[in-house]
């Protein structure tokens, strides 16, 4: 059951959530590999848009993914696998990654949670053309309005990694991906799962790309999140996949364990639609939130991977907040943030940012905030400008969404 | 430590039926089929049949916040059932340890739809005013930013099922202490464009709108009814697909059988569509309401209308205990039990 009354379970004493598999892709590859030694030197990866025609927008590149060429999985049909959207490709590659990391099994049902905003939309955006344009003709319509939907993608990978359970997906804006990953951390902790697959994804499409582009929040130059002259974000695409488990399976298994998720805090921004408090209000209670989880303070952070868009208001908000949470200059931690080099991944950007500290914590070193150049007053924080190897044991990845959706996670060295 | 029943203190309704809980229960519980009108879809000389919901009364006075003047039916649903279930505050009061759970299918489509057109005809000049009300949390936010929530507000997307995921996930923050009191809300407005997409499916659905809205608190707070269990959702991803799905959920709610009990199903009238639902509920030994067959299919609105029902049946002293089973149109299957507090 779900929900029992009755049933025991909540209130047992919180299990360590252990990751022990990740998956990722991005403009920079597929795969841990390629991601690490991407963002461990701080390499941009955008180019001119290429998915759609751009010529009528203000801002004309994004972190576009090479998608693999590959056949479909055994257990999927091509004729299935061609109909499969290009965010779901992501979202497989991915997962992919994570199952055979963590050397799951499919004999037991498992759970998903995943963080999208706007799922498959480049086929809903077929699907309204052709319906508009042929509307007596119906060929291929079911498909696209199918596999335009979240929980269509969902079972898709779970049918290709041989494996079935509930599913949970969460919309919140820019935090989705983070919230996912929290949602999942709190499901394990208190004994109502004992694994679960998680992350998020999101693919560029031309509504959404059009979106930020007629708010003016999409860079026209380049994205330089803290940076003083920054002038907007920039747009990317991907996925970002954890196997998540009780430490205790994790042993029974004998399993690699990557990290820890050790803390998570949520709440939420009602100053504003599409704007944060300009103090970081809600900001600074889900990153508290976070912390106080993992029972730790601020001085046991070593690095903040910050929501960091590029946007004037969004960076200027979240120093603030980081500035209130660490309660001194002398107490606060590095900071970066990986928008610059793989621009604003939307619903996959908690997630996404999420793997890149675990990576950080797994490596020990610092993830360049590219494009940063000259200090802004407004956003003084200790910004990481080049590569650096570093000591730490824990870190704090922020995710600040439209729509007031907040979501902090705190992730922890595992040794 | 043991799971605690999930106490119901507020029931909201928008539905074809009309504004209100009251008129929704009128409906369902006197099968009167709400009559289909027209919705017109581009390119074509005649409209598609749905349900839609009728002008409100007199205006909401939640118009004139400005977050919600420019908003869509969506989110006016969403808040006029969530203050419903709120006992219809004149101003809502800051609500600092509620959580909001809002659950939909297929969004803000209105103006996502305006907003793709604007943009295929020239991007340069589509409009900022209709972008940020695409976004799938917009209704929620909304929600929020009226009740002044700062805590954990989630938007859940995915098939009909979601509301009742939402009821377990707020069964875990109540029991967790995460929030004191839980708003668990779906909602949906109508457009041509899923309308006219479940036809390519089946040619006879009925597309619906509207919103539910359950206030849900701890077990302490006194209730005339509560939420005892959900089920697992079992997913069409398994052997069998949806069939086995629906008849692995029969199997876990088989001990909440009884003659005085509700059954509260997703029947949409539509042999094809409800086959699975037919076979595996076939013996249920109670009386039994399709609120879809009355209100049209308005997808997770219809899911939160179902469990909206329960609770106002099993309040209303009619039954004992109600059980809400919702065969998801694509992903899953799930079921949730209500039952009297005495």
């Amino acid at each position: 059951m779900l929900f029992q009354a009755g049933q025991h379970g909540v209130g047992v004493p919180a299990a360590r959530v252990v990751i022990t598999g990740a998956g990722i892709i991005t403009a920079l590859g597929k795969g841990w590999a390629v991601n690490e030694a991407g963002f461990r030197q701080g390499r941009p990866a955008f180019r001119p848009v290429t998915l759609f025609d751009a010529s009528r927008q203000r801002a004309k590149t994004a972190a576009e993914v090479d998608l693999p060429q590959q056949n479909p999985p055994p257990r999927i049909p091509l004729h299935e696998w061609r109909r499969w959207d290009r965010a779901n490709h992501l979202l497989y590659h991915a997962a992919q990654e994570a199952w055979q990391q963590a050397g799951w099994e499919s004999h037991s049902p498992i759970t998903t949670v995943l963080g999208t905003t706007s799922a498959g939309m480049a086929r809903g955006e077929e699907y309204f053309r052709h319906a508009t344009t042929q509307p007596h003709q119906f060929r291929g319509q079911p498909g696209r309005g199918l596999h335009y939907q979240a929980q269509r993608q969902a079972l898709n990978v779970q049918k290709a990694l041989g494996f079935h359970g509930p599913t949970i997906f969460i919309a919140n804006a820019c935090a989705s991906g983070a919230n996912a990953i929290g949602h999942a951390f709190d499901l394990i902790r208190c004994g109502l799962a004992e694994r679960i697959l998680t992350g998020g994804y999101d693919a560029i499409s031309q509504l959404v790309f059009c979106g930020f582009d007629s708010l003016q929040s999409l860079s026209t130059t380049q994205c330089r999140p803290f940076d003083r002259r920054r002038d907007g974000l920039a747009l990317g695409e991907g996925a970002a996949i954890l196997a998540l488990e009780t430490e205790a399976s994790a042993r029974r298994r004998g399993a690699q364990i990557l990290g820890e998720i050790a803390g998570y805090g949520a709440s939420t921004d009602v100053h504003h639609l599409t704007q944060p408090h300009p103090e970081g209000n809600a900001a600074l209670q889900a990153m508290q939130e976070a912390t106080q989880t993992a029972g730790i303070t601020p001085e046991q952070i070593g690095y903040i991977n910050a929501h960091g868009t590029g946007t004037p208001l969004n960076d200027s908000a979240e120093a603030a907040a980081i500035q209130r949470w660490a309660g001194s200059p002398a107490k606060l931690p590095r900071v970066s943030s990986t928008k610059g080099v793989i621009g604003h991944l939307l619903g996959a950007a908690g997630a996404v940012e999420a793997v890149i500290c675990l990576m950080a914590l797994h490596g020990q070193w610092l993830p360049p905030n590219a494009g940063w150049e000259e200090s802004d007053p407004a956003c003084n924080l200790p910004i990481v400008t080049k590569p650096e190897d570093a000591t730490f044991e824990y870190a704090l990845s922020n995710s600040f969404g439209f729509g007031g959706a907040n979501a902090s996670l705190v992730l922890r060295r595992f040794s | 430590m043991s799971n605690h029943p999930i106490s119901i203190i507020g029931l909201g309704a928008v539905s074809p039926a009309g504004w209100g809980v009251a008129s929704l229960f009128d409906a369902v519980s006197n099968g009167k089929v709400i009559p289909a009108s027209e919705l017109e879809r581009p390119g074509w000389s005649r409209g598609l049949p749905v349900r839609k919901v009728p002008p409100p009364p007199s205006r909401p006075a939640f118009l004139a916040h400005p977050r919600l003047r420019r908003a869509s039916p969506i989110s006016h649903f969403t808040v006029a059932a969530a203050l419903e279930a709120l006992g219809n505050p004149q101003v809502p009061s800051p609500a600092p340890n509620l959580g909001i759970i809002f659950c939909t299918m297929a969004g803000p489509l209105n103006y996502t739809r305006r907003f793709y057109t604007e943009a295929l005809r020239d991007p340069a000049t589509a409009s900022p005013m209709l972008f940020p009300e695409t976004v799938l949390n917009a209704p929620a936010s909304h929600l929020a930013a009226l009740l002044g929530v700062t805590g954990p507000v989630y938007t859940l997307i995915g098939d009909d099922t979601a509301p009742l995921s939402a009821l377990a996930l707020a069964a875990q923050w109540l029991n967790t202490g995460k929030v004191e009191r839980c708003l668990v809300v779906a909602s949906e407005e109508l457009d041509w464009l899923p309308a006219d997409a479940f036809r390519l499916f089946l040619h006879d659905h009925i597309a619906a709108e509207g919103a539910g809205a359950l206030l849900l608190a701890r077990h302490h707070e006194p209730s005339p009814s509560q939420w005892m269990a959900v089920t697992d959702p079992f997913n069409y991803a398994m052997p069998g697909g949806n069939r086995v799905a629906v008849q692995s959920i029969r199997k876990q709610c088989q001990t909440w059988d009884a003659p005085t009990a509700l059954l509260c199903d997703s029947r949409i009238g539509i042999p094809r569509r409800d086959r699975a639902e037919n076979e595996a509920w076939s013996n249920w030994p109670g009386q039994r309401w399709s609120p879809r067959c009355i209100l049209g299919d308005a997808l997770t609105a219809s899911s939160v209308w179902q469990a909206v029902l329960a609770a106002a049946a099993v309040s209303s002293k009619s039954f004992t205990q109600a059980v809400v089973h919702v065969a998801g149109c694509n992903h899953q299957a799930v079921a949730a039990l209500c039952s009297s507090r005495e």
